[in-house]
């Protein structure tokens, strides 16, 4: 039997304890634990799950809104959308296991998510993901972007629920340690939502879904450590996903959830039926016994510690109301799932494990909850960078540089990607891939839409946590207003290296004070979200990389707009920014690193009240039906905003610049801007409006033509800017 | 018209088609459960729609193909009923025989998911008489395995008895290699059985059939289906 094994200290370190903490286990055990035991507090306090680093400054994030329902802390955050409804959404990191084995990474992460959502008692309605690669250079960068877009593909495309928008950078900083964040988006009514607190002495406690086999020990210890050579060894810890299994499961939960047979209810996630248990139990302030032998199991001769430790996917633990379960039982028998009492709740406060009668583990719930580590890591922060050395820029041809830009790897079309997502599933697609945020409409509520996108501009934050950290989640909050959506609340997925060394740790404090200061100022909260630590390969750390989830309301959906130029004529209007600065800012740009091969100076610094007012402003305007297309400035600055809305339009364009049009004014990544179009007969408004609301304004050019002119010049025609810009990926993934 | 949606474990554009199905005829299709032994009385149309029946862990469609509900669908198809198979429910029909022809992996190996132009090759049939023959229209596919195959024979008897419905094309109606997104032979799309009672297609016209969602170019197949059966 399994609970003979001694417990050496070699046996300790690999469950990954340090001295003090395994000192910590027999304080609270009060004897030396069995092998169960030390398992269960291996992954209980394993980074991913206790947050142990990150706890001290995740707590200084703002979190609450008039509209916010449920913060961080449960499966998901929960935000009023009106009408009754609730958007339900987060965002999660599964870039250790996608690095190993790319499809069935990529894929579990898909399921994870989506089962974070459907927890609560949402129905999913959208998909998204935060990806980074590394240097398209990198042997291994082509193998790994196969094998993530196909396996989220396969669990997205196969579950039904639509894959709507994503982001994707190429760096050699990811090289051996890429990074794959997946959000959900769902929607429930606002009396139905379902939590995790375990309640009522006495009732079932039921585990539902697939059978648990050997797949994924360990998991969560591995997602808490650094890789090295060896990890290819590791790949017996990814779990392997079965999306039709999950979508079975969405299905008979979201009827069961239909009843009023359920009290709690949480997905099997990282740490299996130990993490989904104990916090269960720990939120309720129950105890709680588990009868092992009762769990549903894919192979004979598994043991407590495997059925406590695995990471088989698709299962969830639920506490049911007494007397439901036949009624229960049979919904899960009409979808053919699994369904098994696994337990009981007790008032003892401690879990009890059996197998067969005998106990195999007895563990106090809330002191192992409580005394879980918390660290407050000693940290320095990033040195200002200098300024950045600008040589060579005023012999560079703004016609070649824009092409090379929009064809480059950071900015060049991900249709080869999102072709590959069932981005139409549902019918509620208003907005595809390739704007700035997603749309789509909501069954439950004719005319109301949901705008979503991820974003974080990882360069920046390398050069600058705090202004990095601020700008991520300003270019989520105004990708949301660029489609006309009240943007409402973020989820962030902190992606950074070893916290134990002191720079690191010092990104993810300047990110967190950024992320703070930005959310503040713009009334968008986090509502949820994932750490990712040691991110790290053979001691290299990834760029800082808090890939910020937003979703937003559109209350009139019909008034949205999207990016393409819509008609001959038009006048451009430049919003936001500093009519006298303007393009400045060339440090950290991809002109810099792309045109002049120089990754340098600190980030554009984000003015968070001129941001709000802008924002604020062009959200107004769209509402009022005066733009007929928007896109924010980001990459590549005006000059490239221009071309994107061209290209998505087949529509060139004259722009006029007052005085000289020089590089930085051209590609400088200024932040807080929009490029919008309206009939002439409209700019007047516009001007006047955005004067009155203190917004910095400019008419900059004309729509119409077949390429793209800056002061007369003519530059690039629109069909050499779309060969450049549809070019590169499918180039680069046939090999 | 009466009209009815199977839904197999799995099935993820069920809602999709009802949503369309009910827009343009202005009735609600019921639902019925792949292990239902039958089919609800006086029943005009069966669709199959669109997903992953089974998993599909199988050949695409190939479960589906035997579930209990099918041997009520072929008896509705033999009495004469009309059905339409969309994507997977193309991919069952093939597999249960009621059509012919095969359905394999797209040509690249990739799930594809974009608005491809299809041109309607006959307006003789109850599900495209709505179109003009000839007529150029967007819709969607969103398949891994949308690939027709069928033997030479086969492909003379569709073509020579009009059945093949919509044939994949470029925005002006030609239909060449480049403009084939999945290797299909003929470029074909969507074919009828001899009665031209029975639809099978990869692409999804319950995706386009409001302005709102991108375009219209699905609409005309309901309002067919709407007017052959009022």
């Amino acid at each position: 039997m399994s609970t003979a094994v001694p417990i050496t200290p070699e046996i300790v370190a690999e469950h990954g304890l340090t001295p003090d903490e395994y000192k910590k286990v027999l304080e609270i055990m009060g004897r030396a634990p069995n092998i169960v035991e030390l398992g269960i507090f291996s992954v209980m306090w394993s980074e991913h799950c206790s947050y142990k680093s990150s706890k001290k400054w995740l707590k200084t994030l703002p979190t609450k809104a008039p509209w916010v329902i449920q913060g961080p802390g449960e499966n998901a955050g929960v935000v009023d959308i009106g009408e009754g409804l609730t958007a339900i959404f987060k965002m999660e990191s599964h870039n250790h296991p996608s690095f190993i084995e790319p499809y069935q990474g990529a894929a579990t992460g898909v399921g994870g998510i989506l089962r974070d959502v459907f927890t609560m008692g949402a129905r999913p309605v959208a998909n998204l993901n935060a990806l980074r690669f590394g240097a398209p250079s990198d042997p291994k960068t082509r193998h790994l972007v196969s094998g993530v877009v196909a396996g989220i593909g396969g669990y997205g495309n196969c579950v039904g629920v639509p894959t709507v928008g994503g982001e994707v950078n190429f760096h050699a900083g990811f090289n051996g340690n890429i990074l794959v964040n997946a959000m959900t988006v769902g929607v429930a009514p606002k009396d139905r939502i379902f939590y995790s607190a375990a309640a009522g002495l006495g009732n079932s406690v039921v585990y539902v879904g697939s059978k648990t086999g050997r797949d994924g020990i360990h998991g969560a210890t591995m997602a808490s450590a650094e890789f090295t050579a060896e990890t290819e060894d590791k790949r017996p810890t990814v779990q392997v996903g079965d999306p039709f299994t999950e979508k079975l499961l969405i299905e008979a939960c979201l009827e069961l959830m239909a009843t009023d047979a359920i009290v709690a209810i949480q997905d099997m996630g990282a740490a299996g039926l130990t993490s989904s248990s104990f916090e269960m139990a720990s939120k309720g302030g129950m105890g709680v016994e588990l009868a092992l032998d009762s769990v549903p199991m894919r192979e004979v001769g598994m043991s407590p510690y495997e059925l406590m430790l695995s990471e088989s996917q698709e299962r969830m633990l639920i506490v049911l109301e007494p007397g439901k379960e036949e009624m229960a039982k049979a919904i899960f028998d009409k979808w053919e799932l699994d369904f098994a009492v696994i337990g009981t709740l007790t008032d003892t406060g401690r879990m009890v494990l059996t197998w067969n009668g005998a106990v195999v583990g007895d563990l106090p719930i809330d002191p192992l909850a409580e005394a879980s580590p918390e660290y407050d890591r000693p940290w320095e922060p990033t040195p200002k960078a200098a300024d950045p050395d600008l040589s060579g820029a005023e012999s560079v041809s703004w016609s070649k540089a824009l092409v090379q830009l929009v064809g480059c790897p950071d900015m060049a079309s991900r249709r080869w990607i999102w072709e590959q997502y069932d981005h139409l599933v549902m019918g509620n697609t208003l907005q595809r891939p390739g704007g700035d945020a997603a749309v789509i409409r909501l069954d439950d509520a004719p005319g109301k839409g949901l705008a979503m996108t991820t974003d974080c501009t990882p360069r920046y934050v390398k050069a600058d946590p705090v202004e990095g950290g601020k700008q991520a989640v300003a270019e989520a909050w105004r990708n949301l207003t660029a489609v006309g959506a009240r943007p409402l609340a973020i989820t962030d997925n902190m992606n950074f290296g070893n916290p134990e060394k002191p720079l690191i740790m010092g990104q993810f404090v300047g990110a967190c004070q950024g992320i703070s200061e930005a959310c503040l100022a713009l009334e968008f909260p986090v509502v949820s979200g994932n750490v990712s630590l040691y991110n790290e390969t053979n001691g290299q750390a990834i760029p800082p990389t808090p890939a910020i989830g937003a979703v937003g309301v559109l209350d009139d959906v019909d008034s949205s707009v999207s990016i393409a130029f819509k008609g001959e004529g038009e006048t451009l209007v430049l919003l936001g920014g500093s009519a006298e600065t303007e393009g400045s800012w060339l440090g950290q740009s991809l002109f810099l690193r792309e045109i002049l091969g120089r990754e340098e100076g600190p980030p554009p610094p984000v003015d968070l009240s001129a941001e709000r007012a802008t924002g604020d402003l062009v959200r107004g305007l769209i509402g009022d039906g005066l733009l007929s297309a928007c896109h924010d400035l980001s990459d590549g600055g005006l000059l490239a905003a221009a071309a994107e809305m061209a290209m998505a339009g087949s529509l060139g364009c004259a722009l006029t610049l007052d005085g000289t049009a020089d590089v930085a004014r051209l590609f400088g990544e200024d932040q807080g801007r929009y490029l919008v179009t309206c009939p002439p007969e409209t700019a007047e408004a516009i001007l006047f409006r955005a004067k009155a609301a203190g917004v910095a304004v400019r008419t900059v050019g004309v729509t119409g033509g077949t390429a793209l002119v800056v002061n007369g010049e003519a530059g690039p025609s629109i069909a050499d800017l779309t060969g450049a810009h549809e070019g590169w990926l499918p180039t680069f993934m046939a090999g | 018209m009466k009209s009815a949606i199977v839904v197999f474990p799995g099935t993820n554009r069920e809602r999709d088609m009802a949503k369309a199905l009910t827009l343009v005829g202005g009735t609600a299709p019921t639902m019925v459960w792949h292990g239902d032994a039958d089919l609800p009385q006086g029943l005009d149309l069966v669709v199959l729609p669109g997903g992953f029946s089974y998993g599909d862990y199988l050949r695409s469609g190939a479960m589906g193909a035997r579930s209990p509900v099918l041997d009520a669908v072929k008896r509705h198809a033999e009495a004469g009923g009309y059905v339409l198979g969309v994507c997977n429910g193309f991919q069952i029909l093939a597999e249960s025989g009621l059509l012919p022809g095969a359905l394999m992996r797209n040509r690249d190996l990739r799930f594809i998911c974009r608005d491809v132009h299809l041109r309607v090759e006959t307006a003789d049939s109850p599900f495209t008489q709505a179109y003009g023959a000839g007529e150029i229209v967007r819709v969607p596919v969103a398949h891994h395995d949308g690939n027709f195959f069928a033997d030479e024979q086969t492909l003379m008897a569709l073509e020579g008895e009009g059945r093949v419905a919509f044939r994949y094309c470029d925005e002006r109606g030609l239909a060449a290699e480049e403009t084939n997104p999945n290797g299909s032979r003929d470029n074909i799309a969507g074919i009828l059985s001899a009665n031209r009672r029975i639809l099978g297609m990869m692409p999804h016209p319950e995706n386009l059939v409001e302005p709102a969602l991108g375009g219209t170019g699905g609409r005309p197949l309901f309002e067919s289906i709407t007017e052959a059966l009022s």
